[in-house]
């Protein structure tokens, strides 16, 4: 059985279909990319696993229970992490304090009054350990407003592992990168890939393919192809659809 | 490193400073004799207290309150109806002040944390209304003319009403909550708070029940403007229906911008330079050339307005804020 899966899984805006019936199993300790051109509902897929936006038909099964009445937080505890297109952090806090209050969430109630968070060892470390994961340790007690673009998105990286997930909801991490910046979240991928379940959604093809154990390819919110790397590339039916476009070279 | 060390000594010296002032002014007004003196800092400190609760969820949780006055006239109420009876234990108008506070903080809470933005502004700004409406419509209790109190709190040997006993006793109240929201304010609650003001949207996705610690939040802070509303009523030996007038809830959002949104001894420094300043121009005569006096006895809040626009425009985190804030963020 996959841990996640939709099932005819519907989001309507109004007039717009922007998920159409969707069919989709993802599997444990599998990188799962999904492509299609923009406006191919993407996001929404995400949003909809994450649970910001209620489905409008459908269900969403995650490890055999039925999650789709379920709050983003509740889906967050329960393992379902997710990171942000445009990246979503608290720029307020230090490095060090962004990962711990992903700590914090899963380490039961916040409700303590007294005892100083930075002193808190249970909480600081772990967020520390994730923190040298994505390679931020030396910004730890930065705070986030004075880190460069690229070292926002291994924060909000490193803020999802800290949440301790079953399955990754990453939402274009590559968007705005450089090269260089680019090929360092391919790398950490590529570590991270077989331990936890990995949804990626990337414009970067070539990311993608030296990435994905699997794709789906996702146009006007239905999905024409889901196969392995080899099956999409050599699609002529995705080819048709989306890789033949200009804006992508293969 | 010099702006460092220069940093943690304002960091040091500027709280110290507020709390030897606050220590040492009965003294000072005994010594000169002008016991009044003595009142005006009875009030800034009950004032402190009312704001440093509200800026709990203003503050540190960026919900605008606009009925926190209706938690004032709950402790000023539950002091006035009591000894109304002939009840004088302060433990007994504590208790049930308190009680009272928290079953309509969590019911009111709960409704306005339903909504966001304007919406729950006019929410608690609607639940106030009805409360001060009540104690209109309470004839036995005086209604709109307010209720005389006779007997005022005692809590043991401590009687509030000496005056002096009264002062130090909303001294330690007041130094006691600053201390324990100093202490939140760096606890996972507070980190809690302060993150879901950063980024709300954020805060859920890390598996965060917001509302839920929103709630508590909103509660702990009406309960310690209940205990403002207690002091106040011992000082002014009255509840009045204007207690919880919207006005009011008003002048304690005033307050805690004024001295700094988000720090812990903001409100204190907001209600100090907010009342000395109405005392000022209102009672003392300043020597203003023609007639100036009786022109400012008249318009000051018009002064005080300009003022509010003034650290609104320029200083972001209020007057101690702005006092003590490190260089390129905000301090606490």
């Amino acid at each position: 059985m996959s841990l996640l899966s939709v099932r005819q899984l519907v989001k309507r805006f109004g007039g717009v279909l922007a998920t159409d019936h969707l069919d989709l199993e993802f599997q444990a300790g599998e990188l799962h990319a999904v492509i299609g051109p923009n406006g191919a509902g993407k996001t929404t897929l995400i949003n909809l696993l994450s649970g910001e936006l209620p489905s409008t038909q459908g269900s969403i099964v995650f490890q055999g229970r039925d999650i789709t009445q379920l709050p983003v937080d509740a889906r967050a505890l329960r393992g379902v992490a997710r990171s942000y297109q445009v990246t979503s952090v608290f720029t307020e806090f230090t490095a060090a304090e962004n990962v711990i209050l992903a700590v914090q969430a899963r380490s039961g109630h916040s409700f303590s009054f007294w005892r100083p968070v930075l002193a808190d060892r249970s909480l600081r470390e772990p967020a520390l350990e994730m923190l040298a994961t994505v390679g931020l340790l030396r910004l730890a007690d930065e705070r986030v407003c004075n880190l460069a673009y690229g070292e926002c998105r291994q924060l909000e990286i490193a803020m999802t592992l800290a949440m301790q997930p079953k399955v990754l909801l990453l939402d274009e991490p590559m968007a705005g990168m450089s090269q260089r910046e680019s090929q360092s979240i391919v790398d950490l991928l590529l570590r991270l890939k077989g331990e936890y379940a990995i949804v990626l959604v990337e414009h970067d093809m070539d990311a993608v393919f030296a990435l994905a154990d699997r794709i789906s390819v996702l146009v006007y919110g239905r999905c024409i192809a889901t196969g392995s790397a080899e099956n999409i590339r050599s699609s002529s039916e995705v080819k048709a659809a989306y890789l033949g476009g200009e804006e992508t070279t293969l | 490193m010099a702006d460092h060390d220069n940093y943690t000594r304002t960091r040091w010296l500027a709280p110290a400073f507020v709390v030897a002032a606050l220590a040492l002014l009965p003294v000072a007004a005994h010594w000169t004799g002008q016991t009044y003196y003595q009142v005006i800092g009875t009030r800034i400190m009950v004032f402190a207290l009312a704001a440093a609760g509200l800026n709990l969820i203003l503050g540190f949780g960026a919900l605008v309150s606009m009925g926190h006055a209706l938690y004032l006239g709950v402790g000023a109420y539950s002091v006035a109806i009591l000894s109304h009876y002939g009840v004088s234990s302060g433990w007994i108008h504590l208790a049930t002040a308190l009680a009272i506070s928290t079953a309509c903080a969590f019911v009111i809470g709960a409704v306005c944390l339903r909504a966001t933005g304007v919406a729950f502004i006019m929410i608690t700004l609607a639940f106030a209304q009805m409360f001060y409406f009540l104690a209109i419509g309470l004839r036995a209790f005086g209604g709109d003319e307010g209720l005389q109190i006779s007997l005022r709190s005692r809590f043991g040997p401590l009687d509030l009403s000496d005056a002096t006993t009264l002062y130090y006793v909303a001294f330690a109240v007041l130094m006691l909550t600053l201390v324990a929201m100093h202490r939140l304010v760096h606890a996972r609650f507070g980190l809690l708070l302060r993150g879901v003001k950063n980024n709300e949207r954020r805060m859920r996705a890390l598996g965060f029940p917001v509302r839920r610690y929103q709630l508590v939040a909103y509660v702990l802070s009406a309960l310690v403007c209940t205990m403002a509303g207690l002091l106040l009523a011992n000082l002014t030996r009255f509840a009045s229906p204007s207690y919880m007038a919207w006005n009011v809830s008003g002048e304690l959002i005033v307050l805690v911008i004024l001295g700094g949104l988000g720090t812990v001894i903001g409100p204190v420094v907001g209600a100090g330079v907010w009342i000395v300043l109405e005392e000022t121009l209102t009672s003392f005569g300043l020597g203003l050339p023609n007639d100036g006096d009786a022109w400012m006895r008249e318009h000051w809040l018009g002064f005080l307005g300009l003022l509010i626009v003034w650290v609104a425009l320029s200083m972001r985190s209020g007057l101690y804020g702005s006092l003590v804030r490190r260089r390129g963020g905000t301090e606490r």
